[in-house]
């Protein structure tokens, strides 16, 4: 971590965002902030609330309910100069966007040999247990972390917020920055003062153990960090991996886990087909199989299109520190 | 080469301030745009290269339009059938040939299909090869210019009538009027969206009367007479770059070609209609129009038109010398940073 700080202070995930973005925006001029009910609400999170009066409407833009111009608006705001920030109000309304951030966002660097490059921040609050039904409660990372050419960043921490979106911000290719919506004001951390940023692909370590590895990233760290704590005090020792960055990924430390534990579970909100943990385990598989004592598993939401609005819909597709603890038993066990 | 004819001028004709050289560089940029798609497509006939587009009916639109456009100051955001347009704001033949075989040296180092231009120095924007994708990067760029208070620039986006039935061209004009945006729409209709014709697309006649939906001026024009292009998009230009917000320009024209060497248009549109369309060929219409007028001598004319095939067959002799890229070169560009390829 490239620290400058002189002290630090508790926020939760949506104050280190917005703190983050307030930053952004006093020491860059040519950062923009552009989305739907971003200005005079302050966004329907409160993130940008007052911006608009400091920085103007003309930095904090109110844009017509459009989400693949949003995008598409700071790709061209991007290649002339500006250092857009887009905001996709909710994960869910992402799809109309995907030509631009998977079609051209991530390949304008490429298809013009390095003449334009899109340095793009698109953020968007996304996940569930927050009775968000069918339309406000997507996990949509793995619809996106097929494409090279793009950053997808997920972190669950307000420090490694803070840290990861200088770096998105202050990186030159496009990063899908994703904020899990139950952790906004459930997370509270502190957080170093002054400007620093965390490398993007890079996972961090959030508890040493040494009988199994676990992967996840966003809410369901939280939940894996308590069912670990449950089962250290069984006396089983279980190291908890925050992915933070889904792309780049960062290979070498859950290799390095996966070596000296011999066991690998992966955690994810979104389901399993095709999912992150897909890519984890085929990459283990390929490059640490005969260090492995038992098979790969994943513990990921059913195979169904989305996590109901009836509490016991939603409560079935969600995980829980208590089904996650179960796993991890079976898994140090096996 | 000489640009004044001996005959005397037959009828009075608008030539809305252009000077002689002004005209005489408008048909160069028709001729040069032609002579260079047909090359494209003899090329592909030889088996030298996989595919090629053409924009004949175009030339009117493209060499106008371009005369509008001021160099070192304005953005073009072109579409793939913009040759014309891109020569007119300073391409070069040897560049539309490195981009025709591939090469290396191409601006977008051989990766994407011909003509998908990418120059800072010329003010030309990278596009992919997705329809109306490009709109909503040509305001986001008037916004940046807007916003730094860049008066005086403006941004030129173009596409065909088949593009604006996508949402992202929809989404682009409402935001760019919503903003006042100093930006120009030009839609190059030439009436066909490969084999689908504009009456499908849209229930309105005109692309331009949609103009009027979003709260912006939206003007037809004869795309086959590049002078009332010009005039257009010059009026439209100048408002853009004076504050006065958005323009939508429609020029009619028509495609005269298959719409690229892998299509068949036998099979859609008959024969007789091609013909009488190309009775309205605004090249040798324009040649004549300035030899009639006396802008240009006949014999004037013949050493133009050998100076641009000499300088498209050197174009293309120093081109086809040029390297292809190499294998490696699939792994950069990916990520600013130098990339580890997921393994
Ligand atoms: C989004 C998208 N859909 C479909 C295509 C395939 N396609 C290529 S050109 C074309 C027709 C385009 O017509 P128009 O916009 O009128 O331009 P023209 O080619 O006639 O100049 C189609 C359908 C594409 N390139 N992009």
């Amino acid at each position: 971590m490239a620290v400058s700080t002189t002290g630090s202070k508790i926020l939760n995930n949506v104050e280190a965002v917005r703190e983050t973005l307030y930053e952004a925006m006093k020491n860059d001029d040519r950062t923009v902030i552009l989305g739907e009910d971003v200005g005079a609400r302050g966004n329907v999170f409160l993130i940008t609330k007052d911006f608009i009066n400091e920085f103007g409407a003309q930095r904090v833009i109110d844009t017509p309910i459009a989400e693949a111009s949003i995008v598409g608006i700071a790709v061209g705001m991007a290649m002339e100069g500006l250092r857009p920030i887009a905001e996709i109000q909710f994960a869910d309304f992402i799809y109309p966007a995907f030509n631009q951030i998977v079609g051209e966002a991530a390949k304008t660097r490429y298809r013009s040999n390095g003449e334009y490059t899109c340095p793009l921040v698109i953020r968007t609050p996304y996940g569930g247990g927050v009775r968000g039904a069918l339309s406000h409660s997507v996990s949509i990372e793995a619809l996106f972390y097929h494409v090279p050419g793009l950053k997808i960043v997920a972190p669950a921490f307000p420090a490694d917020i803070k840290g990861l979106l200088n770096a998105a911000i202050d990186d030159p290719d496009p990063v899908l920055f994703l904020e899990h919506k139950k952790t906004y004001r459930l997370i509270k951390g502190e957080v170093p003062e002054g400007h620093y940023t965390i490398p993007l692909g890079k996972a961090d370590v959030k508890k040493a153990g040494t009988q199994l590895t676990v992967v996840s990233y966003g809410l369901y760290v939280h939940w894996a960090l308590d069912a670990a704590k449950q089962l250290e005090a069984e006396g089983l020792s279980v190291e908890v991996i925050d992915l933070r960055s889904i792309r780049p990924m960062d290979r070498t430390t859950i290799l390095q886990s996966v070596e000296k534990t011999r066991k690998l579970l992966i955690i994810h909100e979104d389901n399993k087909f095709g999912g992150i943990g897909a890519e984890i385990s085929a990459m283990v598989a390929e490059e640490a199989l005969f260090s492995l004592d038992a098979p790969i598993r994943r513990l990921c939401a059913p195979d169904v299109p989305a996590m109901g609005y009836a509490e016991p819909l939603e409560h079935e597709y969600m995980s829980s520190p208590a089904k996650m603890a179960e796993a991890m038993r079976e898994m140090v066990k096996f | 080469m000489a640009t004044k004819g001996k005959a005397p001028a037959k009828a009075p004709f608008e030539r809305h301030g252009l000077t002689d050289e002004q005209l005489v560089e408008i048909l160069r940029i028709m001729l040069m745009h032609r002579t260079l798609e047909a090359r494209g497509f003899q090329l592909n006939r030889q088996g030298k290269i996989p595919f090629a587009s053409a924009g004949e009916g175009h030339e009117g639109v493209q060499a106008g339009a371009a005369l509008a456009f001021k160099r070192g100051s304005d953005v073009l955001v072109p579409y793939y059938r913009d040759l014309g347009l891109d020569l007119g704001i300073g391409l070069t033949p040897y560049e539309v040939l490195l981009s025709l075989f591939a090469r290396k040296a191409d601006h977008s180092g051989g990766r994407q299909f011909p003509h998908h231009y990418a120059s800072k120095r010329l003010g030309l924007h990278s596009i992919s090869s997705v329809l109306a994708a490009q709109v909503p990067h040509a305001v986001g760029a008037a916004y940046a210019m807007k916003y730094r208070n860049e008066s005086g620039r403006a941004v030129l986006v173009t596409f065909g009538e088949g593009s604006t039935s996508e949402g992202e061209w929809h989404e682009g004009m409402n935001f760019a009027a919503v903003h006042k945006l100093p930006i120009v729409f030009l839609c190059e209709n030439n009436e066909w969206a490969i084999s689908t014709p504009a009456d499908k697309q849209m229930a309105n006649p005109n692309v331009a009367d949609r103009a009027v939906g979003y709260g912006m001026p939206g003007v037809v024009v004869n795309g086959f007479d590049p002078i009332a292009v010009y005039a257009a998009v010059k009026e439209a230009m100048e408002r853009a770059r004076s504050g006065g917000g958005p323009t939508l320009v429609e020029a009619k024209c028509y495609r005269f070609l298959a719409h690229t060497t892998d299509d068949d248009d036998r099979t859609y549109r008959s024969r007789e209609e091609v013909e009488r369309r190309r009775q309205d060929d605004p090249v040798p219409n324009f040649e004549r129009l300035l030899v009639e007028q006396g802008v240009l001598s006949p014999e004037g004319l013949e050493s133009l038109k050998r100076s641009v095939l000499a300088e498209a067959n050197d174009a293309t002799d120093r081109a086809e010398a040029m390297p292809y890229p190499a294998p490696e070169d699939l792994y950069t560009h990916v990520y600013a940073d130098s990339y580890q390829p997921w393994r």
